[in-house]
């Protein structure tokens, strides 16, 4: 073989590697505007479909006549639909919600005050449901019928059954009541409210930024319970997963390559097995994480977490229709948003998966 | 010549919900630096008997023997440690399918590099050029590009290659192949086949190659042990392999169609009981 002919066909393949990528891309684009316009076409349909009357809910049902035929001229609904369709789109994407009827303020403000305190929360408790989960389901699958086994077994299957604001208000019984261990549910003490200003709305990563000590100390003291259930719940669900994926791999003929190799055993489980087992794993935490950011309503209502959960229940009650979209658009963006994460951490675990 | 491996009334159980399931019942077979071939049809037991020789049988199999001796070393009173530090450095293996016994989801040169760092102490850089030097000594051009390559991007052929270069990287004395080239296609064998006979000749390695082809076996090993159902039939100089005495061997070679002849009803495999007691 001369050199030009191994030059050549490996510049091609560069050069159409390069065009994949911006293949993948570019597929990738149209999926988030179909997804996104999929999103805002159903929430606009919800507003207007649902039976509860905009102008109503803001005006009261004792205002004149003439009083609700201006609002309503005011507010757009004498457009026709595809106008008004066209206004909603445009007012999403510039983040423009409306008002909030419950706190009058406009909702992407809301927005913006309660779900740092959701994402908070749920990156803390995806943090300690995998960090614990994951080794727990990797022992019950190395170990599988053995008393650690059934341990886990037992650890998921309370998990899944115990409901989360029973075994919330006991912890707070117990650790808050009884032992003092934790502090009181909120974010942050009373005295902290006033001298602490938030930059991002994460307390934790605020407060040690801004070098505050006692207070980054009071924050944690009030996340680790609501987060530590919220991990527990989340620990349950994993833990499963993963001893399902490793005894799958484990099964393989690469592990008794590995052992034939002469690999320690660690090397073989978490090197080799893990590794594999980490692909499909990611799906599964990114998928529990995103079902923590939509804001657990109830592990929220009992610790007082003034979160996402919170304000939307709270809108919804209220009939807040413009504060229940915000939150839906909002929730609907974090799925699509760590889904792509997801795929995109994929690609960089499985090589089978990276375009070529 | 004292022998390498000394093998004497190897019996491997199974222990299973409705009794002891034995694969293997009592096999003896002694091995210097030469090539043994083992064939036998699925289920008699060949291939659990080099697993039990590499200690690669699951841990609820039981293993006894009167002698399973390597290089004076008793593999079935040696300590698990002492028997990990033998695999891949002195006794090594060399599985069926490329496409399910390399990690998928790891370079092909770091697979071949973990099997050098794990039994000798070298820094990456030199493992990097070993490795490489490794490739090229199983005929892989562009070695430099390879080691860069997954297993999903390379052909069974080259999978294979791989798969030897890292099984015989940390050089061992014993290699046991088991069925190496039964996934590959009949061209490629031939080319993997001869790589593998060359590795073995250039480095005076003993080798079990266990296969269920007998005409390959015979070709290219110097001595024959015929299994069926979990013991040995029957040893032969591959070269005598024609004057095979068992008629369970005579069976399998009358299966065998030969060029040039006609041989119309080909005869059917004889399975007589009283062999398997």
């Amino acid at each position: 073989m001369t050199i030009p002919d191994i030059i050549v066909p490996s510049a091609g393949r560069s050069r159409a590697r390069a065009k994949a990528r911006t293949y993948a891309v570019l597929r990738f684009l149209v999926v988030i505007v179909t997804t996104y316009l999929g999103l805002l076409s159903v929430t606009f349909f919800i507003g207007r479909v649902i039976p509860v009357d905009p102008v109503l809910a803001i005006l009261g049902d004792r205002a004149p006549a003439h009083v609700v035929e201006r609002t309503r001229e005011l507010m757009g609904f004498n457009e026709p639909l595809y106008y008004q369709f066209y206004i909603y789109l445009k007012d999403a994407l510039t983040g423009n919600f409306g008002t909030s009827v419950l706190t009058t303020n406009p909702v992407l403000d809301d927005i913006r005050r309660v779900f740092p305190a959701t994402m908070e929360l749920a990156t803390l408790g995806t943090l300690i449901g995998s960090l614990i989960g994951v080794p727990l389901g990797v022992l019950a699958a190395v170990r599988r019928g053995s008393i650690a086994d059934q341990f886990v077994r037992v650890i998921g299957l309370i998990g899944y059954s115990v409901p989360i604001f029973w075994l919330g208000l006991l912890a707070l019984v117990l650790f808050y009541a009884k032992l003092r261990w934790v502090a009181y549910p909120g974010r942050i003490d009373i005295v902290y409210e006033y001298t602490f200003t938030p930059v991002t709305g994460f307390y934790l990563f605020d407060s040690l930024w801004q070098g505050q000590w006692d207070v980054f100390k009071d924050a944690f003291r009030h996340i680790i319970l609501p987060a530590g259930l919220l991990g527990y719940f989340s620990l349950a669900y994993i833990s499963r997963m993963t001893r399902s994926f490793m005894l799958n791999e484990l099964q393989q003929e690469y592990i008794v390559a590995a052992r034939a190799k002469g690999l320690s055993e660690t090397r073989i489980i978490w090197g080799h097995a893990l590794r594999n087992a980490a692909v499909p794993l990611v799906t599964v935490i990114a998928l529990s994480y995103a079902g923590l950011l939509e804001g657990s309503v109830l592990t929220e209502t009992v610790f007082s977490w003034p979160g996402l959960g919170l304000y939307i229940t709270n809108s919804l009650q209220n009939a807040d229709m413009n504060a229940v979209l915000g939150g839906t658009i909002v929730i609907g963006s974090v799925f699509i948003a760590i889904n792509l994460l997801s795929d995109l951490l994929y690609r960089t675990l499985d090589p089978r998966t990276r375009a070529r | 010549m004292t022998p390498m491996l000394t093998v004497e009334d190897l019996r491997v159980r199974f222990p299973t919900r409705t009794g002891v399931i034995e694969a293997v019942r009592g096999v003896s077979f002694t091995l210097g630096r030469e090539r043994l071939g083992i064939v036998g049809e699925s289920g008699s037991g060949k291939s659990q008997t080099g697993r039990a020789i590499m200690g690669l049988t699951p841990p609820h199999a039981q293993i006894t023997a009167k002698s399973l001796d390597f290089d004076g070393i008793d593999l079935l009173k040696a300590p698990s440690k002492l028997r990990r530090s033998l695999r891949g450095n002195r006794i090594a293996m060399i599985l069926q399918d490329p496409k399910y016994s390399l990690n998928p989801v790891m370079s092909i040169g770091r697979q071949i590099v973990e099997t050098l760092r794990t039994h000798e102490k070298v820094s990456a850089h030199q493992a990097r050029d070993q490795a490489i030097a490794m490739l090229e000594a199983v005929q892989i051009r562009d070695a430099a590009r390879v080691f860069d390559l997954y297993p999903h991007e390379v052909s069974g052929g080259m999978g294979q290659r791989a798969m030897i270069a890292m099984m015989l990287i940390a050089g061992p004395e014993l290699l046991i192949a088991d069925e190496p080239t039964s996934a590959l296609d009949v061209t490629v064998q031939l080319e993997v086949l001869g790589i593998l006979d060359r590795l073995v000749a250039d480095r005076g390695m003993g080798l079990i190659f266990i296969s269920h082809d007998l005409r390959l076996v015979s070709s290219f090993c110097d001595r024959v042990i015929v299994m069926y159902a979990g013991r040995i039939v029957e040893e032969i100089a591959a070269t005598d392999l024609a004057h095979a005495k068992h008629p369970y061997t005579q069976g399998l070679l009358d299966c065998m169609p030969a060029i040039g002849s006609s041989r119309h009803p080909l005869p059917v495999l004889d399975r007589k009981p009283e062999w398997a007691l």
